[in-house]
């Protein structure tokens, strides 16, 4: 029995099969699109694990804490209640996936296990070896089949969301996606569609995400009227594996597991890391944060990690630290760590477990995201978002193994409220007004002209020119006339995207005409990113001008957000909500300071 | 800081000045296949994809004619999402993680293959179609029932042993190497090993053990797991080293108890 309320969901990593499930299992049909088949979605990369206070290792550990823990990580960007009600509801998430039959690492009595994570000092974080994302993922994946099965969930894989169609009172009926296969353009009509489609890594052209993270979606709904929040927030991760194609990540629970930062004491020392005696190495993260260690918050390593470097005491001079698990027993290493200390030696050669790692940071995570209030709704009706493209837990820095548990609890949380929506919401006029076939008209003719265009430039080229400008200037220092500068560069790349030609005359499957168009809408996200961190003008979390070295809560505690128009973004800012835990320094030189 | 054990990995010393990609290409599904060469300049580090990536931005082969961007799947580049399965060099595998000098260290020469997968229709160039895969994973109920998504506790006490028995089962990333060096599938008269491990998987689970019936239901038609033909192909070529044979066995074992045993349950 159909209850007659369809939802559509763009995305089918975690946040987007957490919202088709419960859809589903509420008996309402969904639409679920992906770029990709869902299990292959960038969720598999999630490697460390999974938080929630379940304290089992009877440290005190509790919800409050976890809720202290990420809006002090964050510092103190983030709405404090619905970051409060993700903590709450974390413990039920984590045995809501024991049950699904994740194979999570178990204690001696058979319970989940928990290790240590960035930005804490309890067992808060649940793993399965250390590729945790990967079997959230397909745990969720296994009951969302269980439902298409059933009928209650259409999948559209190989399906890219082209545009929202919005009807005159902009109110979201549905969208219009393209076919990858055969550049078919097909309207889902949808009572409410809910975005769940992940960061947009690939703006800064190298990245830790897959290449299938390229924030088209979001952009476009931005372009639409969504309001666009905190987008100079992009985490970048301490310890990437620097590579010709990506930055592969190394997970943060190497040092979660004891792994520890180094560099050798004397610069442009030649020997080979086994060989430097403990006495000439420099330990620099322990040396400076004896509480926390190697174990800071991702933003304090990677800004560490980035200034060693630069004062030249990388190894061999290079951009590079050591990451050393060597003092543990290799067969735990195995045991915890395992496939992670597989990618490393897949594609550098060393093994992990007896020659130090070489690492950099790299870019990894968008704190930003749509604008959400705290039900999952965007500014749009109909238009709900969760996960990496909700801007909502996280503020200014995102704590490891937060990510999983906010892609959850954000598809847990819009699913009701997108049905409630649903329930209510005034219907079937949209149908029959023709607004989405002009709206897929629309769509074919930007299709058609970007097949047409001939002016000779090379869209690849110029997605390595936006990468290159993004990495340098809008990642871990920033400065005010390099941001300016690269807000000039991406209209200058913006006017030659105008002018490029798709080298590939066989249409079919062609990757070229779905590339022109995500680029274009990266560059239009890549400007709200990066004149968001111009005008920021204070030092918080990720966001770091050393002509502003300060956090500055007077003028800056609030969430930027961009909207819009075609000639720039237009700005405004918003205040946080903080009534749960007031507002305090973080520093993590000493133990955490204090709260309640 | 013991290095018992670890040996360190051959490197290539002498490497060419260019290397060769030599690509198997088709215009859309039913078209004729044909080959072309495309020649980049060596750099180290380069993996299968990068140099993808390298030729999809300028196509011109190795005969200096402008052609097609070749087509092929990537995404998370971690070997871990799957998608981005070929065969290279005669052998199936993953693109991301197949590193240029180390094929050329296993060739000796100067030229890499790249072909699709030939269990799965071919929809251009290196791209394939796999959703039959997911369709066998329908066919043996690879989930865990569930009474609803709402709060109900933890899950069942498990043992670490049996968990990571589990999860070396769970690790299958639905690649469909196994698939293509099984010399029993394709033309849809075997569900293959990735859909028999995913449902020992489950099987082995205290609350999947529920419904178990249901999984071997799946596996005992004329496609089952009788199709298997012992070759043990699979296990050599799984990228995640899923332990498929051992859950063929199993699995059989399991079925074969069900047949045996089953009706004094009617």
């Amino acid at each position: 029995m159909s209850s007659g309320i369809k939802i559509a969901i763009v995305g089918g990593g975690l946040a987007g099969l957490a919202a088709a499930m419960k859809i589903a299992e509420a008996g309402h049909d969904v639409d679920l699109i992906s770029v990709v088949p869902v299990k292959r979605s960038h969720s598999v990369c999630a490697q460390g694990g999974i938080n929630g206070a379940v304290n089992t290792k009877g440290e005190g550990d509790s919800p409050a804490k976890h809720l202290d823990d990420t809006v002090y990580g964050g510092d103190f960007l983030a709405n404090q209640p619905p970051v409060k009600r993700m903590c709450d509801m974390a413990p039920e998430i984590i045995y809501l996936f024991d049950r699904m039959g994740v194979p999570f690492s178990r204690t001696q009595e058979g319970l989940l296990d928990f290790r240590r994570f960035g930005g804490t000092l309890h067992h808060r974080t649940a793993f399965a070896g250390a590729s945790t994302g990967q079997q959230l993922l397909y745990a969720l994946d296994e009951q969302v089949r269980k439902w298409e099965s059933a009928g209650k969930v259409n999948k559209y894989e190989g399906w890219e969301m082209l545009s929202l169609v919005l009807d005159d009172a902009q109110v979201c009926r549905g969208l219009i996606a393209m076919n990858l296969q055969t550049l078919e353009l097909k309207a889902f009509a949808a009572d409410a569609v809910i975005m769940a489609t992940g960061g947009p890594g690939l703006i800064f052209g190298k990245s830790t995400n897959s290449m299938t993270c390229t924030g088209s979606a979001t952009s476009i709904c931005y372009q639409q009227g969504a309001k666009y929040a905190n987008g100079e927030f992009i985490q970048v991760h301490p310890t990437s594996i620097p590579g010709e194609d990506k930055l592969r990540l190394m997970s943060e629970s190497a040092r979660g597991e004891g792994g520890r930062v180094w560099v050798p004491k004397a610069d442009g020392d030649a020997r080979r890391p086994q060989d430097i005696p403990e006495s000439e190495r420099w330990y620099f993260l322990e040396e400076k944060y004896p509480a926390y260690g190697n174990l800071v918050p991702r933003d304090i390593a990677t800004r560490e990690i980035f200034q060693v470097c630069l004062e030249g005491h990388g190894v061999g001079g290079e951009n590079q630290v050591y990451l050393d698990l060597t003092h543990i027993d290799p067969e735990t290493l195995t045991r915890k760590l395992g496939a992670i200390l597989e990618i490393y030696e897949m594609f550098v050669g060393d093994d992990p477990r007896f020659v130090p790692m070489r690492i950099f940071p790299g870019v990894h995570y968008s704190m930003g995201g749509l604008w959400v209030d705290f039900e999952q709704r965007t500014n749009i009706p109909g238009l709900f978002a969760a996960g990496e493209c909700d801007y909502s837990i996280h503020g200014a820095n995102r704590l490891g193994a937060n990510s999983l548990v906010s892609c959850v609890y954000g598809g847990f949380t819009a699913a009701p409220s997108a049905i409630e929506y649903a329930k209510n919401v005034e219907r079937g006029a949209s149908e029959v007004n023709g607004i989405h076939d002009a709206e897929l008209k629309r769509q074919q003719e930007l299709n058609d002209a970007v097949i047409k265009s001939e002016g000779g430039e090379n869209q690849y080229q110029i997605h390595e020119e936006l990468g290159k400008w993004m990495t340098d200037n809008v990642t871990v220092v920033r400065y005010n006339d390099r941001l300016k500068a690269t807000d000039e560069k991406i209209l200058e790349l913006q006017d030659r995207m105008k002018r490029i030609s798709i080298n590939d005359s066989n249409l079919w499957a062609t990757q070229a005409v779905p590339h022109a168009r995500q680029l274009s809408n990266m560059l239009e996200l890549a400007r709200v990113i990066t004149l968001g961190a111009l005008n920021r003008n204070e030092s918080r979390g990720a966001h770091y001008k050393p002509d502003f070295p300060d956090r500055d809560d007077e003028n800056f505690m609030k969430t930027t957000i961009a909207e819009y128009s075609a000639e720039s973004p237009v700005f405004s800012y918003e205040a946080v909500d903080v009534s749960l835990v007031e507002p305090r320094k973080r520093d993590y030189s000493s133990g955490k300071s204090k709260s309640h | 800081m013991s290095t018992n054990g670890h040996t360190e990995k051959k490197r290539l010393t002498d490497p060419p000045a260019t290397v060769k990609f030599r690509i198997q290409r088709r215009e859309k599904e039913g078209a004729s296949a044909y080959w072309e060469t495309f020649e980049i300049k060596y750099r180290r580090n380069l993996n299968v994809i990068s140099a993808l990536m390298e030729i999809r931005k300028e196509p011109v082969t190795v005969d200096g004619k402008r052609t097609t961007p070749p087509v092929w799947d990537m995404s998370c580049l971690e070997q871990v999402c799957g998608i981005c399965t070929m065969v290279i060099d005669g052998r199936v595998r993953q693109s991301c993680s197949a590193l240029v000098d180390d094929l050329l260290l296993a060739s000796g020469g100067d030229t890499i293959s790249l072909q699709p997968m030939s269990k799965f229709p071919n929809v251009r160039d290196l791209k394939v179609d796999r959703s039959q895969m997911f369709e066998h994973l329908k066919q043996v109920h690879a989930w865990i029932e569930l009474d609803g998504s709402h709060a109900l506790g933890p899950g069942p006490h498990v043992s670490n042993e049996l968990a990571q028995e589990r999860y070396a089962l769970s690790r299958c990333m639905t690649c469909g190497c196994c698939l293509e060096a099984c010399p029993q599938y394709g033309d849809g008269n075997y569900i293959g090993p990735q859909a028999i491990a995913q449902a020992r998987l489950f099987n082995m689970h205290p609350v999947g053990q529920i419904t178990k019936e249901e999984r071997l239901d799946g596996l005992m038609g004329d496609d089952g797991i009788t199709a298997c033909g012992n070759a043990q192909n699979c296990v050599k070529a799984c990228p995640m080293s899923v332990p498929l044979t051992k859950a063929i066995y199993e699995t059989n074992r399991d079925i074969t108890v069900d047949a045996l045993f089953g009706w004094l349950k009617k």
